[in-house]
This record gives C-alpha cells, structure tokens and sequence, in this order.
C-alpha cells in the first residue's frame, strides 16, 4: 500500500502546554488509522494543526506525494483533507441539504457573474450541487431530514450530517474528531458501517475516537498519543498489548 | 428537489410581477395627485436608501460582518459623480459612464477599506469600520487644501443633472400635453435600479456565493473547512455592498445636484443599518420594508405632527422634530423586543419563530 499522508516532527505549543512534540506518523491510501490517547493528549490538536487551523511550530506534512501547504485551512481542504470537529460545527441555520451544499463550494466555480445572469454553465453546476448534496445526505442515511435546520437535527443526526458535509469536498482523507461521541450502541454499529462503507468507497480514514472497542474494530493500524507524543503505532492487537499504552490509556478501559 | 414552477404558479408568478410593475408605475402619480410633489421627492429619497440597505444588507445581512462605516461608499460614490459632473473641475461626464465608474471605485474601497478588518469580528469590526466611515467624511471636509479637490465643508454645487436622451431629469417633461414634474422622473430612474439592485440581491443570495455568505456568518472555521477562501468571500461582500452603496451616492448627487460631507455622517450609516436590522437583516423584501419606513415614518411625522396637535390639543404641545425622534426611538426598542429577527425576518428565522410558537402551543 502506498503512503497517503506522511506527517513528519510536528510540533504546537499553547503557552506552557506542549500539545504537540515531535509527532510523525504514516498513513496509508485506503486505510482507516485510530488516533487514540487519553483527554488533553493533543489529538484535536493534530487535526487542528493538520487542517491549517493553528500555526504548527514546527515539522511538516507530506500528502499525496507533495508538501502540504499548511497555514490556510481552504487549500487544505482542496488538497483532499477534510474533517469534522469534536464540537460540532455546523451551520446551525441552513438546512442540512444547504450544510451540505457549502461542502461543494471547493470543488465548483460559479462566481458573481454566474450568479446573477445564470448562464447555463450556471445552472447545470447549481443542479449537480443540489444533486450531490441530497445523493450525500441519502449515503450518510439522513436524507429524509434534507430540509430541516441543522440545529434542529438529532445529535447523532448532527455527526451524520457533518460527515456528508466533508465528503461533499471529495476528500482523499477523511479526518473525523470523535464521531461516536454522545452516541448510543445502535448509533455507534451504524456509525461503524457507515465509517467501513466510506473506507471501501476509497476514502482513506483518520479516526479520533475514545471508544476503545470501535477503534480496535474499525481500524486497521492505530497511533497512541500521551501528552503530546506518540508512544506507539501499530496494528490494533500489538497496540492493545503494549505496555506503555496501557499504563497510559487502556488500562480502565479494557477491563469492561 | 426544487419542484419545477408548473404553469399555474408560472402565471400567478407573472402576474404578480406585473400587478407590481404597475403599482410602481402609478404610485408616483398618485402621490403627486393628492399629496403633493414634496411626498415624491421623499418617495425619491426612500429608495435611494432603499439602494443603501440593499447593499448594506449583503455585508451585515448575508455575510454577518457589522460595517458601521458603510455610508462612505456612499460620499464616494456622490463625490465622484460630483467631481465628475459639475463646474468644480469643469469636467462634464454622462450619467451612464459615472454611475458604473462609481460602483467600481466604490467597490474597490470597499475591498481596500474591508481588507485590514477581515480578521475581527463583531463589536471590533464595528469599531473599526465606524473609525473607517469617518476618515472618509474628515478626508471629504479637508481636502480643499493645498489643492482643493473636494471644496471642503463648503461641498459642490451645481452638480450636473442626470440626462436621458437630451432631457435633463431636474427639468420637467413635457408628455402627450401632460407635464411630469423633475421629482416623478427621478422616481422612474431610481425605480428601475432598485429593481436591478434587487434582482442581483435575490440572484446572489440563491447561489453558490451567497451560500458561502450565510456559512461565514454561521460559523467561519466550519466555513474555512468547507474550502471556502473566507478572504476572499468576504472582501466580495465589502465590494458588492460598497457598488450598490457608490450607485446610490451617484444618484444622490446628480438627484440633489449639491454634496457636501455633512451628508455622510456616522448617524446615516446607522440609519441605515436600522433599515438593515429592523426590516429583517438577510432578507430582502424586510429589508426593503425596513428602507420605506425608516423614511416615510419619520417624514409623516415631521409633516403630520404639528397639525394633528393642533387639531387634538388645540396648540402645538411638543415640538415635532423631538418627538420624531422619540418615536423613533421608541419603535426601535419595540421592534427589538417583540420582533429580534426584525419586521420581516429571513425564512430562516421564521422557520425558527414558527416551531418556537408551535413548541410552545405542545
Ligand atoms: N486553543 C488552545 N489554546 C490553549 N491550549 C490549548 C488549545 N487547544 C488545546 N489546548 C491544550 O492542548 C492540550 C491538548 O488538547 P487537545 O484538545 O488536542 O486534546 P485531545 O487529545 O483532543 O483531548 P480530548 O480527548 O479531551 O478531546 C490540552 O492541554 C489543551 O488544554
Ligand atoms: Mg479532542
């Protein structure tokens, strides 16, 4: 399997708190890799920083075999990462096609001439926006909510949304921040069938999650982060056995 | 899917547009008819600021960001024309060639004056614009020296009317045996932009761009994550405000045919922003609601207040100019309270309203 993203020596500091030091990890085209570590680890942090969203420190970033330019979230997003955020952000007052259709805005054109005298090569782009969009919200299983308020969605509904909201960029890496956050068990298998549908449609998958149980099933090679460093990288099973990640994070957790 | 429009609401659509057409047409003769010229030259002035708003609208409405500085696209689009057209420098352009030039010069210091606010927000953006808007208007009063550009306080007079086919709009016209005042021309003019104005507004809105607009205002990192160039897409709404604004301060001075920088004060820009605000900010027909009342209210009361004391009390008890003002203030207030989202909110704040009251009735 070839690489798809390469993060190399990243580093991001907050003051007196070194969220980042020093993390390099590997991701391969078209796998889905756990990002996993206790609270406060620095994992939202990488998005953060992987996305464009906070200046790094320090290191670099290699995706799809050319340096990503980090520092403007948009061209982060046209490179082929897109995210969703550990508090969601949607646009609470469109409608959840409209939250969608926003996600369309990098891959189309259409500018202030276009809008106003609609030419045909307008109208043609604006339908196949509209289309995408509702084919995304039918993929994510939320198409009968097309038209309510995003506010107005059920939590879960929300994660769904948001996820159909990143795919509409045409991601090459889907970078999701704890997408089974808040859900019940039922939520969490449809969340996981959803996640391994979007894998198997060739959308590689970076996975922020603390329930231990989805990440080992879902992923195929996971990292642990423990106050801002990466103690291990590997298959579930050998992560799951390694000693330093279980002092710092599994111990509680796996005994349940 | 959007349903395809079927004929019957085709036709209903037709002929709303032209029951529409044909009241704007009758509208300014009616009003010359029974109340006189005055009220059509007030009607005039209503939809100048009619323009304003919806230019305004697209900065603070559509994209969120509160521009408090937004009538100087205004002064430079009067002062342009004026510059352009007027014994001041001898030069005399056409109307048709100073109007676009106003929108793009306007526009382009919407982009220059909008460029170092991009990344505040809120009361910051404010503060900064007001500061904006004011530059502007101090600029306007000193520039008469050393080399006097814009005459200072004393401002610019004998401003070139607009002409249409050799016919100056100040003049009236002479039609079929019947005369049409200055003020009913200028209406038709004016008419016909503001009809323009709110075609792009709807067109813009209804797109890729305009939805850019909305996500900003909701909530910019999500929008940045979408791949939208937040720069990008807000210095777009500084600039189209800022033209409609320019278009509007042409009109102005070739429609007064005298500017001067008391005309663009930091008050104009916040009566325009109460059109903006209390029509229903993002919503264009509010907004357009919020334009005609802001100036026809006021203008009743300067006309109505006096007689109807007069008539009720017996003498005139307050002064009516004071208590226009307190009117004003009390509307304002009202409005807040009972109506947040304005007269005549966006769809989406009725949706919310809507539920909110059916929640409440469950
Ligand atoms: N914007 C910020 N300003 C200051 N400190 C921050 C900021 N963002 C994160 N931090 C700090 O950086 C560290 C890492 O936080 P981060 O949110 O990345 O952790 P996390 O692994 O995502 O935790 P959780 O599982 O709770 O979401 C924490 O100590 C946090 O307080
Ligand atoms: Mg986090």
């Amino acid at each position: 399997m070839t690489v798809l993203l390469e993060a190399r020596g990243i580093g991001k500091r907050f003051g007196g708190v070194q969220a980042l030091h020093d993390v390099s990890l590997t991701i391969r085209r078209g796998e889905i890799y756990g990002l996993i570590g206790p609270n406060g680890a620095g994992k939202t942090t990488f998005f953060n920083v992987l996305t464009g969203l906070y200046p790094r420190d320090g290191g670099e970033v290699m995706f799809d075999g050319e340096p990503l330019k980090l520092g403007s979230p948009h061209e982060v997003t046209r490179a082929g990462i897109a995210r969703t955020f550990q508090n969601i952000r949607l646009f609470a007052n469109m409608t959840a096609l409209e939250n969608v259709m926003v996600g369309r805005h990098a891959r189309t054109k259409v500018g202030v001439g276009g809008a106003v005298f609609r030419f045909s090569s307008a109208r043609a782009e604006e339908a196949a926006i509209h289309r995408r969009a509702e084919e995304l919200l039918h993929y994510v299983g939320i198409a009968d909510h097309a038209n309510d308020l995003a506010r107005h969605l059920a939590y879960g509904d929300q994660r769904r949304l948001e996820i159909a909201r990143a795919l509409a960029t045409e991601p090459k890496l889907l970078a999701l921040d704890e997408p089974a956050a808040g859900m019940n068990a039922t939520e969490t298998a449809a969340l996981k069938t959803l996640v391994e549908g979007i894998r198997a449609d060739g959308v590689t998958v970076l996975l922020i999650e603390h329930d231990v149980k989805l990440v080992m099933g879902l992923c195929d090679r996971v990292a642990v982060l423990d106050y801002g460093e990466k103690i291990a990288e590997d298959v579930p099973a050998q992560v799951r056995n390694n000693p330093q990640v279980i002092e710092a994070y599994l111990g509680g957790s796996l005994e349940h | 899917m959007k349903k395809l429009p079927n004929a019957p609401e085709r036709k209903r659509a037709l002929l709303g547009t032209a029951l529409i057409a044909v009241a704007l047409a009758v509208l300014p003769l009616v009003v010359a008819g029974t109340l006189g010229n005055t009220w059509v030259r007030i009607l005039d002035y209503a939809l100048l600021y009619i323009i304003l708003a919806l230019g305004l609208n697209i900065v603070v409405g559509f994209a969120g960001l509160l521009d408090l500085g937004y009538i100087a696209f205004y002064a430079v689009g009067a002062y342009l024309y004026a510059l352009l057209a007027s014994p001041h420098f001898g030069i005399h352009w056409p109307a048709w060639a100073i109007l676009p030039l106003g929108a793009i010069v306007a526009g382009f210091f919407g982009v220059v004056l909008g460029a170092p606010t991009l990344r505040l927000r809120g009361d910051y953006l404010a503060i900064v614009t007001l500061g904006f808007g004011e530059i502007i208007r101090i600029f306007l009063n000193n520039l008469n020296a050393p080399v006097n550009i814009t005459n200072g306080p004393k401002g610019i007079a004998l401003i070139d009317p607009i002409r249409i086919g050799g016919h100056s709009l100040s003049a009236p016209l002479d039609l079929f045996g019947v005369t049409v005042p200055g003020v009913v021309l200028h209406y038709y003019l004016f008419v016909l932009l503001a009809v323009g104005i709110v075609f792009v507004g709807i067109r813009l809105q209804d797109s890729r761009i305009g939805r850019a607009w909305v996500a900003i205002r909701e909530d910019e990192i999500a929008a940045k994550a979408c791949g939208i160039d937040t720069r990008n897409v807000k210095l777009l709404a500084f600039a189209m405000g800022a033209s409609f604004g320019g278009v509007a301060g042409g009109l102005f001075a070739s429609f007064q045919q005298f500017v001067s920088p008391e005309s663009f004060g930091l008050l104009e820009s916040v009566m325009v922003l109460c059109m903006v605000v209390l029509g229903g900010m993002g919503n264009i027909p509010g907004v357009i609601l919020g334009g005609l009342l802001l100036t026809l209210l006021p203008e009743a009361f300067r006309y109505g207040a006096g007689p109807v004391q007069q008539v009720l009390l017996g003498r005139v008890l307050l002064d009516p100019e004071s208590l226009r003002m307190l009117l004003f203030g009390v509307a304002l207030i009202a409005v807040m309270l009972y109506r947040p989202a304005g007269l005549w909110p966006e769809a989406r704040h009725r949706r919310e309203l809507a539920e909110a009251a059916a929640e409440k009735k469950a």
